[in-house]
């Protein structure tokens, strides 16, 4: 429920971001965000999130990016509001946000670091569901694999969650293959450590 | 928001190179460099990874799926695709995201499915100016709707634990009609669930049901072919231990129906080879998985106390990891005398492999006694330094007698024809 109160948190944002016509956050000055991604920015900020619910998009891969606009775009994957967003976007459009959103700077995890405990149950998870074995031994993806690591931890939550009923078909099985034996503390911990890497 | 000062230029280069490189962003130093596994937990047997050992040359490969978008017709790998002397290959088709396996009326309308993209796709007979063939979209919103299989005037499409008709589908083509389910009696397994089905000579429609992972012993239910009336009732289970079929034919001589098997991974970079298996007794024989592979080595972990001798042995071995898919015998008359009565193959190519393979058309040639005499690679080209160009699917001998050939990564249909 929570990450659902933080999709509709992202509305007004959009709408702000819209008809303004400009960026509410700065991007580093040494790092401009595409013009492209102006309306991106508003809600997914410029790398690093800060908004619950709405997912980290700095240094996500491309290719990634671009499967899951489509997903957005053919409503195989249903997150408001980015279904009504895709609605419109030509294949051209997909490729071009999967290139300018790669350029955003990789999300940071900016709190203390995940204590030692945490740590051994998650890279026990990790090693057991083999997350390393697609996602890289650092987390960051490649190809069509995103990077996790730094990503919120109540959207890694929700999404592991979502690949597991179903609820989210991935764009390839793969996630939901895997997500079909992972058991809720075993969620809660990936989430927290990823999300602190 | 986070403030971005700390980042700037230096993080988004290194960033850049994470992908390749694997370091670490400077903003993770309180935490140890990898997530890397202790050595001796292991994966669930459910897992679709489960059997991957530790190693960094094992965490190099993954599987991965092609995009979303067709490759625009300019940039296919046309002038990359090789084939014999008198023979050439042209673009059929362009702008099928994902095309998959494919199955073609008698008026020549052929009908593709898709795996990734939810989509099934008709394309037209008649050519346009420039050779292509138009395309329509007849269904979206399909949950991994692989298989497509034409009879009677009726399109049967399998999604991953179902299958409808499409009644009347030539009438249908701007698409909109609802189907009629004829059965969703089956699992629901992503891993190795999208389908490839084929009706056979007997009028039955052919269903695999692959194992729901890497290796495993499955449940009775998985790991197998089923046959079923074409209303879906009477189903039965006509072959076991197949891992994962996504492709199969009848041979037009002996009307037995020969398919391929995709071989377990992670046992080496070589073994166990694809097979490619007949089936002579239906819902008698056990083609090996989980306990023999490729007709003569028994599985590490599941093999104990078996012997490869209990089990139906392949008819031909099509390389490791090679993803043989899609196969047809030919039955037209425009390739040369040497071709009738021979196997297409199409090979995906391999992931679990260092050095990829597969990612070609085969053909096998069966000798007077009927069994398979030789394999060699008919269209190649798609693999190119280990990179792919293209991955092709499923094949099918179109009505004049030319070879098409579907290309998931590109969303492309190739033609193959020959000419003296």
């Amino acid at each position: 429920m929570r990450g659902l109160a933080g999709l509709f948190q992202a509305l007004p944002g959009l709408a702000a971001a819209s008809l303004a016509g400009t960026a509410i956050a700065a991007p580093a000055a040494d790092a401009p965000v595409p013009e492209r991604l102006t309306a991106c920015v508003a809600c997914h900020g410029a790398g690093t999130s800060a908004s619950e619910g709405v997912p980290s998009l700095g240094g996500q891969q491309g290719d990634y990016v671009v499967t899951q606009l489509f997903q957005f775009r053919e409503k195989q994957r249903e997150a408001a509001p980015m279904n009504d967003i895709a609605a419109g976007f030509s294949d051209d459009d997909l490729r071009a946000y999967g290139e300018a959103i790669a350029t955003l700077p990789a999300p940071e995890w900016s709190g203390p670091p995940a204590d030692a405990a945490l740590k051994e149950r998650a890279q026990a998870a990790i090693a057991k569901h083999q997350c390393t074995s697609c996602h890289g031994a650092d987390l960051a993806g490649r190809d069509a694999i995103p990077r996790i690591r730094a990503q919120r931890e109540e959207y890694l939550a929700r999404a592991l969650s979502a690949y597991k009923s179903n609820a989210r078909p991935g764009y390839d099985p793969a996630m939901n293959e895997v997500a079909q034996d992972l058991k809720d503390d075993e969620i809660r911990d990936l989430a927290a450590y990823i999300a602190r890497l | 928001m986070t403030p971005a000062q700390s980042r700037g230029l230096a993080a988004a280069l290194a960033c850049l190179g994470l992908g390749a490189l694997g370091p670490l962003p400077a903003a993770a130093q309180e935490t140890k460099a990898t997530a890397a596994p202790p050595p001796t937990v292991q994966a669930d047997k459910g897992s679709a990874l489960y059997g991957r050992p530790d190693g960094t040359g094992a965490a190099k490969l993954a599987p991965v799926a092609g995009p979303p978008l067709p490759t625009p017709a300019a940039k296919l790998p046309l002038d990359k695709l090789k084939v014999a002397d008198g023979f050439k290959v042209e673009l059929y088709a362009s702008g099928l995201a994902n095309a998959r396996s494919m199955t073609q009326a008698p008026d020549g309308t052929l009908f593709v499915g898709t795996r990734t993209v939810g989509k099934v796709y008709a394309v037209l007979p008649q050519a346009g100016a420039d050779g292509t063939h138009e395309v329509k979209t007849i269904a979206s919103g399909l949950h991994r709707p692989n298989g497509v299989a034409f009879h009677d005037g009726a399109l049967y499409v399998a999604e991953l634990s179902k299958i409808s008709r499409y009644d009347d589908i030539l009438k249908h083509l701007d698409g909109g009609e609802q189907p009629q389910l004829v059965t969703d009696d089956l699992p629901k397994d992503e891993a190795h669930g999208w389908k490839f089905i084929a009706i056979g000579p007997d009028d039955k429609l052919y269903v695999p049901v692959g194992a729901p992972g890497n290796i495993q012993l499955p449940p009775d239910t998985h790991a197998q072919i089923r046959r079923m009336d074409l209303d879906g009732k009477n189903a039965e289970v006509i072959a076991r231990g197949v891992r994962n079929s996504v492709g199969f034919d009848w041979n037009p001589t002996t009307k037995q129906l020969w398919f391929t098997d995709n071989g377990r991974d992670w046992v080496s970079e070589d073994i166990p080879n694809d097979e490619l298996n007949v089936l002579t007794e239906p819902g008698k024989q056990h083609f090996g998985y989980p306990f023999c592979h490729q007709g003569t080595f028994t599985d590490p972990e599941y093999g104990w106390g078996h012997s490869c001798s209990e089990f139906t042995a392949p008819a031909a071995l099509l390389g490791p990891h090679t993803a043989s898919l899609g196969m047809r015998f030919y039955t037209g008359t425009q390739f040369p005398d040497a071709y009738k009565g021979a196997i297409f193959i199409a090979q995906h190519g391999s992931w679990n492999r260092t050095t990829k393979l597969g990612g070609d058309v085969l053909v096998a040639k069966l000798g007077p006694d009927g069994k398979v005499a030789s394999t060699e690679p008919f269209l190649t080209g798609f693999l190119q330094d280990n990179k792919y160009a293209g991955r092709p699917v499923d094949v099918l001998v179109a009505k004049d007698g030319s070879l098409l050939v579907s290309d998931d990564y590109n969303g492309a249909i190739y033609r193959v024809s020959y000419a003296k």
